[in-house]
């Protein structure tokens, strides 16, 4: 079984987000660029697919700027076998990226496609539900656990009761959820055997994919920020104000 | 202009956050609701009850028991022509069906609008909530998930609308229900609780949690919780409030043994008054709580437990 995981180059989760002053949108230059948490999982995920002798190939497919070739490297150091990059500098919105990853499945059909089921930057959550719709397959979002068992998945997923577990018929597309695994970190030894790992580099073009956005945006703000509050000194006081001040309780 | 929302319902009942999608459509156009289940006409009833719901489709199939997104969103896409705009709300189940939806109907998605500002243009939160979007669609359909927490929930009762029933549009074959393993709970959802108190890494263990539910009991609260502590498995993924969990917006948040990384403060920043309990003085979640209380938590909890008693 092939599998490919979508990864995704997004502002790392640790950084303080700033709104420019423009309102064209957040600060990204001199900012640190990761791969979006999610795809760490879905990497993770499909290594161990590959290491339980249920997947024979991984490959990580990316689409953006230059620089994703650097979110690809991490791929391929975590353990992932090859890369692929659609490459283009124009903004990419969910949809279009769903369509060149349809054009990319369809050259090399994996059984399996993984995704992050949001990237922490436009928290969209659209991507993998979308490349499932225009491939015609099932989908498995949210994921918390997967058992492939031949040309069936069993998925459990994590929904805002619980938990539901669903059977998919392959191929499929899953969205991982936190709770699938916990990444690991690529060893030195990887890392440098990841340098030597192929990366091929597409075009939108190429792919024949039309990538025109269809939402523009009209501004970008930070939001109203709190007003600051106070410090208690015992529990008694803190009751009080919220019964006498806030009138909450 | 005429706006479709998708119900969210377990064939018995309709969920409270469908009421905030309404409040979302109303502002676009007329509003038709659609019921999508098996034996579920007593949700229809009760969504012909909403206020502002001009007319309910009514799609009863076992196609849809469990709403497996391959099968309705092939049903909500075939209605989709005849309306403007088509809503859900931005829970597990509207994220999870929508998006196949606009990728049927060729149109983009926007996700999580927190407000509307006319019929092409909406804000919805970016990075954790850090940053506000307004954003305009050129798609002929608008495809939109709806967070809750930016909209009042319209009146559930008040409303007589007419009951008219569609034609499902079939089993995709392609996904099946196996099971499922809900939390039960006596106490009020997350989503739609007045009062909220959640515990984070802080808490050190699942068992501990009683300590929060005491003072839940008090104030008749739900009980949410951090990732750490949903990871550290102390209790179950559906209590994670936060960017990639539940967004929650109660009258009163108590965070207790919650450091306020910005994803939990993504989920709940919005909240009308937020109290902290944290024994660090620098704790970000200090910033922005309207009452901080720098103390141990094993101290303060059964303390907060027996002031509310008095
Ligand atoms: C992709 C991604 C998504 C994420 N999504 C979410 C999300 O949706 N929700 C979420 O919550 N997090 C999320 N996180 C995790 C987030 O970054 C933090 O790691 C997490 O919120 C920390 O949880 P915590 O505050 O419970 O733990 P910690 O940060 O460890 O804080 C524990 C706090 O407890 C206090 N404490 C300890 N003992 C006591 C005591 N005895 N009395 C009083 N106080 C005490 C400490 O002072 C500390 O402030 C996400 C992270 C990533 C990368």
């Amino acid at each position: 079984m092939k599998v490919l995981v979508a990864v995704k180059r997004v502002i790392d989760a640790n950084v303080k987000v700033r709104v420019k002053a423009d309102g064209t949108g957040v600060e990204t230059t001199n900012v640190k660029m990761s791969m979006n948490p999610f795809d760490e999982i879905g990497i993770e995920e499909a290594i161990r697919l590959k290491e339980a002798g249920k997947a024979t190939e991984v490959i990580a497919l990316s689409a953006g700027v230059q620089q994703c070739q650097e979110t690809l490297r991490t791929a391929l150091a975590m353990g992932a076998d090859r890369g692929i990059l659609i490459q283009t500098d124009a903004e990419l919105q969910p949809l279009a990226v769903a369509k060149l990853f349809k054009a990319v499945v369809e050259k090399e059909q994996p059984q399996l496609v993984i995704l992050g089921k949001q990237a922490i930057d436009d928290d969209c959550n659209q991507t993998g539900q979308m490349l499932s719709t225009l491939l015609g397959w099932a989908q498995g979002t949210f994921a918390s656990k997967l058992e492939p068992n031949g040309d069936s998945l069993t998925v459990t997923r994590e929904v805002d009761g619980g938990l539901e577990t669903v059977a998919l018929k392959m191929p499929a597309v899953i969205t991982t959820d936190l709770r699938l695994n916990e990444p690991r970190y690529a060893s030195l030894p990887n890392i440098m055997k990841a340098k030597k790992k192929p990366i091929e580099t597409l075009t939108p073009d190429e792919l024949g994919v039309d990538v025109s956005p269809r939402l523009k945006t009209l501004k970008v703000v930070e939001p109203p920020p709190r007003k600051s509050g106070v410090r208690v000194s015992s529990v008694a006081e803190l009751v009080d104000k919220l019964r006498n001040e806030a009138k909450v309780i | 202009m005429s706006v479709l929302v998708v119900a969210e319902h377990d064939n018995t009942n309709l969920k409270p956050a469908t009421l905030n999608a309404v409040t979302a459509a109303a502002k676009l156009g007329d509003v038709a609701v659609l019921v999508a289940g098996s034996n579920c006409h007593g949700v229809a009833e009760a969504a012909a009850k909403i206020g502002g719901v001009a007319k309910v489709l009514l799609a009863d199939d076992p196609a849809y028991e469990h709403r497996l997104a391959e099968n309705l969103a092939a049903l909500v896409a075939k209605l989709a022509p005849g309306f403007t705009h088509v809503l859900a709300t931005a829970t597990s189940a509207g994220k999870n069906v929508m998006p196949r939806v606009a990728a049927l109907l060729d149109v983009a998605q926007i996700s999580d609008i927190s407000a509307v500002e006319g019929a092409d243009t909406f804000v919805r939160p970016i990075y954790a909530g850090n940053a506000l979007a307004t954003v305009q669609s050129s798609d002929p359909i608008k495809v939109i998930t709806v967070r809750a927490t930016g909209f009042d929930p319209a009146p559930a009762e008040g409303g007589s609308a007419a009951i008219e029933t569609v034609d499902p549009a079939g089993d995709s074959g392609l996904s099946q229900f196996v099971g499922q393993a809900l939390s039960k709970s006596e106490r009020p959802e997350l989503t739609s609780a007045r009062v909220i108190i959640s515990g984070g890494r802080g808490m050190q263990s699942g068992e501990n949690f009683h300590l929060l539910e005491k003072v839940a009991d008090k104030l008749g609260a739900a009980v949410g919780a951090s990732r750490a502590a949903v990871d550290a498995g102390f209790v179950p993924n559906d209590y994670q409030v936060g960017q990639t969990g539940k967004i929650v917006a109660p009258e009163l948040y108590i965070a207790v043994g919650i450091s306020g990384a910005i994803q939990h403060l993504a989920g709940m920043k919005d909240s009308k008054v937020i109290v902290a309990i944290n024994k660090d003085e620098d704790a970000p979640i200090l910033q922005v709580a309207d009452y901080s209380l720098v103390a141990d938590l094993f101290q303060a909890v059964p303390e907060l437990a027996a002031e509310l008693e008095k």
